[in-house]
């Protein structure tokens, strides 16, 4: 594994315990080559459904249904990503609802879950551990369990069917991972630039909002595109707080696709193509940061 | 300027432990004031009492004429600089500088004066547009101290500033530090646990263990005399000898026949523990001084402008420190004696300084 975390050939010799000769070169390249193919095949396996649905999302309507499968000769089209943006298209509302609701509820969890991070990892709470506990105890439950509450409370609240309500939903899922992952970010961040910020003439909140929040905007960078992320591929209560086809969101429009009496496959594979790109943006631009993010702690001063 | 006066200063930590017993000082305006004690002694807490970073247990804080406590920090007109600089990342020098007098919200063309005046003075014109990440330790130890200094704050409160330079950097900067600091005439409180950065710049040092003062003086009152054993054992390099002895006709003798000058004011027969500054035992040759302690040379650390010798003798390992002339070689038999006036003595039970 220790490959993984260090370039070989930068490994320590001297590391105690690592005294094992390094692999003669002749079966190094062979075993690497096995492993190519081996890692090739995976890859392939992994990805062919990706694949699959791309091909689809760009065939000819005619060469989808085509048996033999065409892999490589089929004519093809951009009519069905047309048609995903088009004015009488069944997703295009869905997309649009899908970017308010990722956006307003990731920007409600992060203007929430940042200060109350800050202070969570800053100053003495009563009990901080068993808060902090209990906020992350509410990602334990899978969604499908309290959905049904959810609903009841929604009907009685008249947020069934509503953008304002998913968006209410999904900031409350957001915000525990937002206050965790930011108190992982805040922690590393010495709280001596704050002290020095205070003495140097600002009250305790000038001097987060004027030293530690510039110094935490990749932190904040990487945990907002978690939340938009779980926001945006969220289905269970987007499936079943709306059922209205005009407030429903992207996941839950695309699966209403598949069911009618006939099915336009051109168009499904084309939708989730479209709803896939923005979180693969997304993960790509901030891919250092999401790493970082993860492993908590590992982030360079 | 101001003069900083702690009275009572107790300050209890939420898990109980009570990192400042009762601590009265009184800093004198423009004194450079250090507090020297090991690591948990209550130094940067009491530093961090001051600053308003903490808040205090019970007692009370006075800069200038005003009692500052339960005042913010920002309230405090003080400056400090950090063990690890804070200095804004984000910022370049000349923002970092700016920093302070812009949360004052002084007019653009004072910053510019004030910035570029401890720019000049701290020799950082040549960095000020770049990041502190690409400045050497030493550089942006200087930055840090230009921050401090900008504002013109009643009081500089210094938290081991000089702890992360390599120890060359660090002679430089201590010598630019009291350099800035007489030429400002500024109060200035020191935190430090090297007890040479506090011989060299103090001109009163604070000797803390466990929360308490264990003696207050300038620093040659506290190296000819320290209060306690702790502070005895505290300042000096190569340590003090201290050595258990007992009151005798006029002197004092310890095992194997080691006589040292008795201070006045204590009773024949009482045992001591006598501080014997390595300076002042000599080591001879027995054939020159037949009538001296016997002893062996045990190690010797030859540094050029003197040469420290290890000795055991029957009253223990002891310190000497002596002239690069004097060669005697490891192992070898070598008679020891004390010379010059009597030396502190202390009691064994309270640690204390006992006789005049």
């Amino acid at each position: 594994m220790a490959a993984h975390i260090q370039p070989s050939g930068i490994a320590d010799k001297g590391i105690a315990g690592e005294t094992a000769p390094p692999p003669v070169r002749r079966s190094r390249r062979l075993g690497s080559a096995f492993e190519i193919a081996l890692l090739a095949l995976l890859a392939v396996v992994m990805l062919f459904p990706v694949l699959w649905m791309l091909e689809t999302a760009l065939k000819d309507t005619r060469d989808i249904y085509a048996v033999p499968a065409k892999l490589i000769n089929f004519g093809p089209t951009l009519d069905h990503i047309k048609d995903v943006f088009s004015a009488d298209s069944p997703v295009f509302s869905g997309f649009k609802n899908s970017v308010i609701v990722a956006t307003a509820s990731t920007i409600i969890a992060t203007v929430l879950g940042v200060p109350a991070a800050w202070a969570y990892s800053r100053f003495q709470i009563p009990a901080k551990k068993d808060q902090l506990f209990f906020i992350l105890s509410t990602r334990f439950m899978p969604p499908v369990v309290v959905v049904i509450p959810v609903f009841l409370m929604y009907r009685d609240l008249a947020l069934l069917d509503t953008l304002q309500g998913l968006v209410l939903v999904y900031a409350a899922f957001n915000l525990p991972f937002t206050i965790w992952m930011m108190k992982g970010f805040i922690d590393e961040l010495p709280a001596e630039y704050e002290e020095a910020a205070m003495l140097d003439g600002y009250s305790r909140f000038e001097a987060f909002w004027r030293v530690t929040m510039p110094l935490l905007i990749p932190g904040i960078a990487a945990t907002a595109v978690f939340a938009l992320i779980f926001s945006w591929n969220e289905f269970v209560f987007s499936i079943f707080l709306i059922t209205d086809p005009d407030t429903r969101t992207a996941p839950a429009a695309i699966a209403g696709l598949i069911g009618g009496t006939t099915i336009d496959w051109g168009l499904v594979a084309a939708s989730a193509m479209v709803f896939a790109l923005p979180v693969l943006l997304f993960a790509f631009l901030v891919r250092k940061h999401l790493v970082a993010g993860v492993t908590l702690g590992a982030v360079r001063r | 300027m101001a003069e900083v006066l702690v009275k009572r200063l107790r300050k209890e930590f939420p898990d109980g432990t009570v990192a400042v017993e009762e601590l009265d000082l009184a800093i004198a305006d423009g004194e450079l004031f250090v507090m020297l004690g090991p690591s948990g002694c209550g130094k940067t807490t009491t530093l961090r009492c001051v600053a308003g970073l903490e808040e205090e247990t019970s007692g009370q804080i006075v800069i200038g004429d005003e009692v500052v406590s339960g005042l913010r920090p920002s309230q405090r007109d003080i400056a400090m600089v950090f063990q690890f600089y804070a200095l804004y990342p984000h910022l370049s020098v000349r923002d970092n500088l700016a920093f302070p007098l812009r949360a004052a919200k002084r007019p653009a063309a004072e910053v510019d004066e004030r910035v570029n005046e401890a720019a000049r003075m701290l020799r950082l014109e040549p960095f000020l547009d770049r990041r502190p990440g690409k400045l050497s330790g030493g550089e942006q130890q200087r930055v840090a101290l230009g921050r401090a200094m900008v504002r013109h704050p009643k009081a500089f409160l210094m938290d081991e500033p000089l702890t992360n330079l390599d120890a060359e950097l660090r002679a430089d900067m201590r010598a630019e530090l009291k350099h800035v600091q007489q030429r400002l005439s500024s109060t200035m409180i020191y935190v430090t646990h090297d007890q040479t950065e506090a011989m060299a710049l103090g001109d009163r040092i604070a000797i803390m263990n466990k929360g308490r003062l264990e003696q207050l003086g300038a620093p040659m009152e506290v190296y000819d005399r320290p209060a306690t054993l702790f502070a005895a054992r505290f300042i000096g390099s190569p340590p003090m000898n201290l050595i258990e002895a007992e009151v005798t006709n006029g002197h004092l003798t310890a095992a194997g026949g080691l006589t040292i000058a008795a201070p006045e004011g204590i009773q024949r027969g009482e045992r001591v523990i006598a501080g014997v500054r390595p300076e002042s035992f000599t080591v001879s040759d027995p054939a020159s001084d037949p009538d001296g302690a016997r002893g062996r040379v045990a190690s010797r650390e030859a540094l050029g402008d003197e040469t420290i010798y290890v000795v055991e003798t029957e009253a223990g390992l002891l310190n000497v420190r002596m002239p690069p002339t004097a060669r005697f070689g490891e192992d070898q038999v070598v008679t020891v004696r004390h010379r010059g006036s009597a030396p502190p003595v202390y009691d064994p039970q309270t640690e204390r300084l006992v006789g005049r």
